[in-house]
């Protein structure tokens, strides 16, 4: 990460920050400890990544924490309404406990959000490298194969793959990244020319540096911060879809608690219990609220973009 | 074309298990699916090409008919909501960036962020219970009375039209609304702005030039947001059965119909990449600058 602040002649790309007015920064503070320090002064920001963590928490530690099992079905307690005794959040089409599977749902929806993303991040980052480095025709080549990809709207593209693949979490899961890696090869690319021609660079190469350590010692740094701020807005994108596909009965099957396929398993259950039907949705919509929250507050602690 | 990786024998839509070997094999050569890929594929380009897109393998239609009365379905639906999405988006956008900071921009920053991160689908969910079930104001399926998939201007189709519209007029509402926040708050602060204050000019006439510097941005935006919104329309159209594209699409992967799914998926394609043609020829003629360079 110090790459960064070793090359402050960047365009598009941050400066180290100035110190801000009225606390004099230590000059050794590397630039992520700045950016966290900023996030923090930012409420919204906050807010959103306390509410995230106790979703996340409520997920990770199911288990122990669900009142009931997930799987547990009722004929006789079918659709209680919220607020019943034993079942606070109601039970299901099936009887089973809404606040358990709602925790249970959280798993499989945030792994939907969280990891096309992380790998659409190491692969798209790596092609765009590659191809902004090389440039030329390699790069041509690369970038008019991923024109393709452009054509479709995101939803469209997952629902094709999906659709090709198979119904199953972990199609959906490869559709998810299939989509998103253009979009970041196109990010890392683009940096990655404009960093390219920079005079550092050529004194580098001229220095004897071998082109991977050029990238990974100069270039990386530069790539990174644009690349993560884009993949940080698409964590929500990547969540909706992956339930979206859930709904439409591509992504995880039922049992699986997951809060796509529940949204969709209880829409028969909108004349009885409205509030219920409608509760894995609105788990959807905060957690996604949320990470987009968050992701403009890293966008702006990190000042690429005002 | 992914779709023949894909397991399960699209035969099995249309043949009954039971059906003896001899059955299965002549419907498999009446379809061409004997053939290898590449030459199945061929075949078919070679006909998309003249105009014919084939039989639906379940139902037996032509999937051309069938894809061009999704078609027109999505794109009444996609268009409705996308010009009521634009449209709104613009105006509250304005109002934001004018009184910059004000409470109009505290609702337009809020209405953004929602509109970027609530899933569509389950938006549509909502509205049906609350304008369905409770306030029966609208009906919550279909595209007509008596579940017809014919569109017609009357008030009894228009009430099935509302719902899935202002479902789908969220996509765009919520990123045109903080590109023209950003970008009217953005020139309104540029110095031709306040020359042309300084110069007497009614707020209506300043208001003009700012409307025409923003509007090739905006074009370009909304361009891309229609696109989101015939992918988008996929899900919502599911929630409300409404017969468009995503509707067409769902039930021909489900049920493994490949003439179907190519034929609609090209069609879809054609379509978006027309349409980022169009915003490509638009933007010049709105904007001189770009045609030049």
């Amino acid at each position: 990460m110090s790459a960064v602040i070793m090359n402050p002649t960047i365009p598009l790309v941050q400066e180290p920050p100035p110190p801000l007015p009225g606390s004099a920064l230590p000059a050794s503070r590397s630039y992520w400890m700045v950016v966290a320090r900023q996030l923090r002064q930012e409420p919204i920001a906050m807010i959103s990544a306390v509410v995230l963590l106790l979703i996340i928490a409520a997920a990770v530690f199911a288990p122990w924490l669900a009142p009931a099992d997930p799987f547990k079905a009722s004929m006789l307690r079918r659709l209680l309404p919220i607020g019943s005794p034993g079942h606070i959040l109601g039970t299901d089409e099936l009887g089973r406990d809404m606040l358990t599977r709602l925790m249970y749902g959280g798993r499989l929806s945030l792994l939907m959000g969280a990891v096309p993303v992380i790998a659409a991040f190491g692969i798209g980052t790596s092609i765009g490298l590659l191809a902004g480095y090389v440039g030329g025709r390699l790069n041509m080549v690369i970038m008019r194969m991923l024109d393709v990809f452009y054509a479709f709207p995101s939803v469209l593209l997952a629902v094709a793959i999906a659709g090709a693949l198979g119904p199953g979490m972990s199609n959906s899961l490869i559709a998810l990244t299939l989509v998103f890696v253009p979009q970041m090869v196109r990010v890392a690319e683009s940096v990655t020319t404009q960093v390219r021609k920079l005079d550092y660079i050529e004194a580098a190469r001229m220095s004897g540096a071998s082109a991977f350590s050029i990238i990974r010692v100069h270039v990386l740094g530069n790539v990174l911060g644009p690349v993560f701020v884009y993949a940080t807005g698409l964590l929500s994108v990547s969540m909706i879809l992956g339930a979206g596909l859930s709904f439409l009965g591509l992504g995880v099957k039922p049992p699986e608690p997951e809060w796509g396929l529940m949204l969709n398993t209880l829409r028969s259950a909108i004349y009885r219990e409205p509030l219920i039907a409608a509760l894995p949705g609105a788990m959807i919509f905060i957690t996604s609220i949320g990470f987009n929250l968050l992701a403009d507050g890293v966008r702006s602690a990190m000042d690429i973009k005002r | 074309m992914l779709v023949y990786l894909a397991p399960g024998d699209p035969l099995n839509a249309v043949a009954p298990a039971d059906a003896p070997a001899e059955v299965v094999e002549a419907l498999r050569t009446a379809y061409g699916l004997d053939k290898p890929l590449p030459v199945q594929y061929g075949m078919w380009l070679v006909r998309a090409v003249q105009g014919d897109l084939g039989k639906s393998i379940a139902s037996g239609r032509e999937v051309a008919a069938e894809v061009m009365g999704a078609v027109s379905n999505t794109l009444l639906l996609a268009g409705v909501a996308g010009l009521a999405g634009v449209v709104a988006g613009c105006i509250l956008g304005a109002l934001a960036g004018y009184w910059h900071g004000g409470v109009i921009d505290r609702i337009a920053t809020v209405l953004s962020v929602v509109g970027v991160s609530i899933p569509h689908y389950w938006l549509g969910l909502v509205l049906t219970i609350i304008f369905s079930t409770k306030l029966a104001w609208f009906p919550a399926m279909g595209a007509g009375p008596g579940g017809s998939a014919a569109w017609a201007w009357d008030i009894a189709h228009m009430r099935h039209l509302v719902l899935p519209a202002l479902t789908l007029s969220v996509i765009p509402l919520g990123i045109i609304t903080r590109t023209v926040r950003a970008l009217v708050a953005d020139m309104l602060e540029q110095e031709f702005v306040i020359a042309l204050r300084a110069r007497g000019l009614s707020n209506r006439a300043i208001f003009r030039h700012v409307a025409k510097n923003t509007a090739p941005t905006v074009l370009a935006v909304a361009g891309l947001q229609i696109g989101y919104l015939m992918g988008g329309s996929i899900l919502v159209e599911t929630v409300f059965a409404w017969p468009g594209t995503g509707f067409l699409l769902n039930t021909a992967i489900f049920q493994r119909d490949i003439p179907l799914l190519q034929g609609t998926i090209l069609v879809l394609c054609m379509f978006f990449v027309g349409l980022n043609l169009l915003v490509d020829i638009l933007q010049p003629l709105i904007d001189p600058r770009m045609g030049r360079s």
